[in-house]
């Protein structure tokens, strides 16, 4: 089956102040119908530069030197800015972000926020033949209803009247979540939602984006960088270190079985795992200035020259993950 | 183990913020924290563990005398130290000190690490600028700096250096206690886990003792000896790290348990033990706090708030039900 | 220090107001040598009254044969101590009241900040003419009318600096650590806040002068036969439009120092805004 999205061999580069940056280096990935794919990396990987290559949302002065992102059999990097607005960003990409607060805009209630949304990018937005004007809005507010209903949010027929800071921070991670649903797209990306939330808030919102995959057929890509939430949420895994794709594959293979020396690594300084508190020596390289050979060379314990040679090729570990790595080459 | 705790807190309340206005809007207060108890004792690591809001934060405060406390008693290495007005308060606790959960805004912007780091050594009386710079040169090592991160400023060092900096400026007045606010929230794991290993490492070298306030219970259960839950300003359970772990008794520790996302994955699917949003610390209940959300509610639980009882020797649980399992238990065994 | 100085120097506007005010204060430091008729401050040549702009006098001569370039040069002390005097008087009264007001709060800081407002009302000229009315017509009252009047200013911009800082973690911090309040505020808060006050200063400056040189007009400030500015165009009054050069120059004068005030004021606030300095 064809995956709803396929990143290949991606590399961004951004211009900086002190020259060209490679944030991403080669990151691929694909996310399969139906499933919560899990992108885990530390801060600084390129997480957050991924997510925006996805959307067509890269800052200025980046671009994009190589690599391709199919999305339900297109090539997004092929199209417009304004093809890209038309027809992928909120009507078929929907969008959860990290800080609800910042999301929300203070003074719109969040219904107004919504609404307008809904108006340019819901599947009848541009169905000549669907209800139109008051009725579409009508139909818009209905639907906005259930979904606040189904996401638990209190009081859904007079919650989108309310404005954002009436809402408490797990509520208001619901609405986005609600926001990101309302034009039914295809795929969700969620970029750490819930970091800023309480353990318990944090767990209700998991559990709830779990039965939402299932229940609205979507795929969702979860970028967050903690493992716990990966093992508890995702189907899939893909870790990025310094911009390139190391391990990908089923979570419950990694997790029992990691391949990739950083991988391993990770997870051996998760407290859950660790036997001693030793993390990892040295620091991610430069972007400025990446390393010939295996990023991870320079601390990785198992090391050879033939790592320092070149950028190692993608091999497939007995865990049955993919893995970037001269041991599985 | 000295009988005297180093630290002990005897039936600490906690009002914040509140005014009475004239021309102004009157805010009531805030209970943030209620007739809270603690020893710590000397050379161990206490968690205290919660959500946002429950107060943790603000008994840390007080106890390092940053907040004011309205009624109950601290007592240092069984001195009395409460009572005080803010600045005597501080005087008189300078064997504690306190590590901010943003190591990087705790620092000022305009001043370079060196001066920084010398200046707590100023206040507490080292006049001798050489003894101060050797001094502070020997602290950053004992962190894992460099010493010339002394000329560099705090926007030039990563989250995990914060860390190491904030932890050598309050190890510079030598405290005794050390009350660490969320030390590794915000960081990757694998500078977590380099922080977590300095922070044992001090403690052998400097023979502190820890309060850890955090919420990430993975690392709670690796590093403390013991833990206090807390919530809406109440410790409700408390004990060694282990038993509670192992056998949580209280409604919410079981609820927090549940919750936290474990390496060990997914668990089996059943009807989820946590319901409602954390709660608002405004709000006044007359009985448990957790009774709204509490899946073994009674109603005697909505008339007073139930009190810390020992369920095992060390092991303190603040719930009705607990008891009443208790007893049944023992009945039980009774009968049978 | 240098990052501030690197970032000004991409900032073309910033950089046309910095060369202006430094020409100004060349002028202002080095006048009577750079003049070409240094003595006509005081002197006066009645032969060669209002002449049009020459080579000799290349802003032409006034109603007393004075020549107006050099009276332009000479002016820029006076206009520029004015400013300075009454800027740095206002700062005195000003930043010491917003640091009491912003880190004591209560019934203090209420006090403070009322009477703040109460001044912050009543407005800069009309208070200025009514001292100057009260005392004589003098430089002295021109400028303690603008100082009594501008202190507020810098007031409301410490006390909200203050009142952020005192709540930031870094003093906290320092509370935990036992510093005193005199070390926190004077060392740790008074720096932090400096810069919004800088700039206030510097776009100050730029409106004293123009309020200094309206006084002047008035009558109210400089007195004859000061080379003031905005005497200078109060007298040209009777003989324009014929003598166009005598009102035109020294108002030229003002025009471009206070535009190179507020440039350089405009540039340094973009660069201290908080907004930007946080994404260096």
């Amino acid at each position: 089956m064809m995956p709803v999205l396929s990143v290949r061999g991606l590399k961004v580069s951004i211009r900086t102040d002190e020259g060209m940056a490679e944030i991403l280096d080669d990151v691929g990935l694909e996310l399969e119908r139906g499933r919560i794919l899990g992108v885990v990396g530390e801060s600084g990987c390129g997480k957050s530069t991924l997510i925006r290559a996805i959307m067509g949302i890269l800052p200025r002065g980046a671009t994009i030197d190589r690599g391709e992102v199919w999305f339900e059999g297109e090539n997004l990097l092929a199209f417009s800015e304004a093809e890209l607005n038309d027809q992928v960003r909120s009507s078929r990409i929907g969008f959860i972000p990290q800080d609800p607060l910042l999301a929300l805009n203070p003074v719109f209630k969040v219904g107004t926020q919504m609404l307008e949304v809904m108006r340019w990018h819901a599947p009848d937005a541009k169905d000549p033949t669907g209800p139109r004007g008051g009725a579409r809005r009508k139909a818009h507010v209905a639907r906005l209803v259930g979904l606040l209903r189904r996401m638990q949010v209190p009081d859904p027929e007079t919650a989108l009247e309310r404005y954002p800071h009436q809402f408490s921070g797990g509520q208001r991670q619901r609405l986005l979540i609600a926001a990101a649903l309302a034009c039914a797209p295809g795929l969700v990306i969620a970029d750490e939602p819930t970091t800023a939330l309480d353990v318990t808030t944090q767990h209700q919102i998991l559990l709830l984006l779990r039965e939402l995959v299932a229940e609205f057929g979507i795929s969702l890509m979860f970028v967050t960088h903690d493992f716990g939430v990966v093992a508890e949420l995702c189907d899939d895994l893909c870790v990025i270190y310094a911009g390139q794709t190391v391990e990908k594959g089923p979570v419950q293979a990694i997790l029992e079985a990691p391949s990739h020396p950083y991988t391993r690594a990770l997870l051996a300084c998760h407290p859950d795992r660790a036997t001693t508190f030793l993390g990892i020596p040295g620091s991610v390289p430069s972007p400025l200035a990446r390393p010939p050979g295996c990023l991870f060379a320079p601390r990785c314990t198992d090391a050879r020259t033939l790592c320092l040679a070149g950028r190692p090729p993608q091999g497939l570990a007995p865990s049955g993950a993919e893995v970037r790595c001269v041991q599985f080459a | 183990m000295s009988p005297v705790p180093i630290l002990a807190v005897r039936d600490l309340s906690v009002r914040l913020g509140g005014r009475k206005g004239f021309l102004q809007r009157t805010i009531l207060p805030v209970q943030a924290v209620k007739q809270v108890s603690l020893d710590l004792r000397a050379g161990e690591i206490l968690s205290l563990v919660g959500e946002s809001g429950c107060g943790k934060t603000t008994l840390g405060r007080t106890i390092l005398g940053l907040q004011r406390e309205s009624a109950g008693e601290i007592l240092l290495e069984g001195r009395t130290v409460s009572g005080l007005a803010p600045e005597a308060a501080r005087r008189a606790r300078s064997i504690v000190q306190y590590a901010h959960q943003d190591a990087g805004a705790a620092l000022d912007p305009w001043w370079s690490i060196g001066r920084t780091l010398e200046e707590g050594l100023l206040i507490h009386g080292v006049r001798n600028a050489s003894e101060r710079r050797d001094r502070v040169a020997a602290m950053l090592q004992a962190v894992g700096l460099d010493a010339t991160s002394a000329r560099r400023y705090p926007h030039e060092f990563s989250g995990g250096q914060l860390r190491r900096l904030a932890l050598a400026r309050i190890l510079l007045l030598q405290p005794r206690v050390l009350i660490l606010d969320e030390p590794t929230s915000g960081l990757d794991m694998s500078v977590q886990a380099t922080v977590l290993n300095l922070l044992l490492e001090l403690r052998e070298r400097f023979a502190l003792t820890y309060l850890f306030i955090s919420h990430d219970l993975s690392v709670v259960e690796r590093l403390s000896d013991r833990v206090a839950i807390m919530y809406l300003g109440r410790i409700v359970e408390s004990g060694p790290a282990k038993q509670v772990f192992a056998q949580p008794t209280h409604p919410y520790t079981r609820t927090l348990l549940a919750a936290a996302p474990r390496l060990t994955g997914r668990r089996a699917s059943g009807p989820s033990l946590v319901r409602g949003d954390p709660p608002n610390p405004t709000l006044v209940l007359p009985g448990c706090a957790f009774f709204d959300r509490c899946p073994v509610a009674m109603p005697v639980c909505q008339e007073a708030p139930p009190r810390l009882e020992p369920v095992a020797p060390g092991h303190d649980v603040a719930c009705y039900g607990a008891f009443i399992e208790q007893t049944a238990s023992i009945g039980a065994k009774r009968r049978a | 220090m240098i990052h501030i100085l690197r970032k000004l120097s991409r900032d073309l506007p910033a950089m046309l107001g910095l060369g202006i005010v430094l020409f100004v204060l060349v002028l202002a430091i080095l006048g009577p040598l750079l003049a070409p008729y240094p003595e006509d401050a005081a002197a006066s040549h009645l032969t060669r009254r209002l002449r049009p702009p020459s080579a000799a006098y290349p802003f032409g001569t006034d109603n007393l044969g004075r020549d107006i370039f050099s009276r332009v040069i000479l002016g820029a002390r006076g206009a520029l101590s004015i400013a300075l005097t009454v800027v740095s008087t206002a700062m005195l009264i000003g930043v010491p009241l917003g640091l009491i007001a912003g880190y004591r709060g209560g019934w203090v800081s209420e006090g403070i900040m009322r009477v703040t407002d109460v001044v912050l009302a009543i407005p800069q000229l009309v208070l200025a003419l009514a001292l100057a009315q009260l005392m004589s017509p003098s430089l002295e009252s021109a400028m303690l009318a603008l100082s009594l009047t501008y202190w507020p200013f810098f007031t409301r911009i410490v006390y909200a600096e203050t009142r952020r800082l005192s709540a930031s973690l870094f003093v906290d911090a320092l509370r935990g650590i036992g510093a005193g309040t005199s070390r926190i505020v004077f060392l740790h808060i008074l720096p932090n806040a400096l810069s919004p006050v800088i700039v206030r200063a510097t776009i100050g400056l730029g409106f004293t002068i123009l309020v200094a040189a309206v006084l002047g007009f008035l009558g109210m400030g400089a007195t004859p036969p000061a080379p003031d500015w905005g005497l200078a165009i109060a007298e040209s009054r009777t003989y324009l439009p014929r003598a166009w050069w005598y009102a035109t120059f020294p108002g030229l004068a003002i025009l471009i120092t206070v535009m190179g005030f507020n440039l350089l004021g405009d540039g340094l606030r973009d660069i201290v805004d908080p907004r930007i300095r946080r994404s260096r």
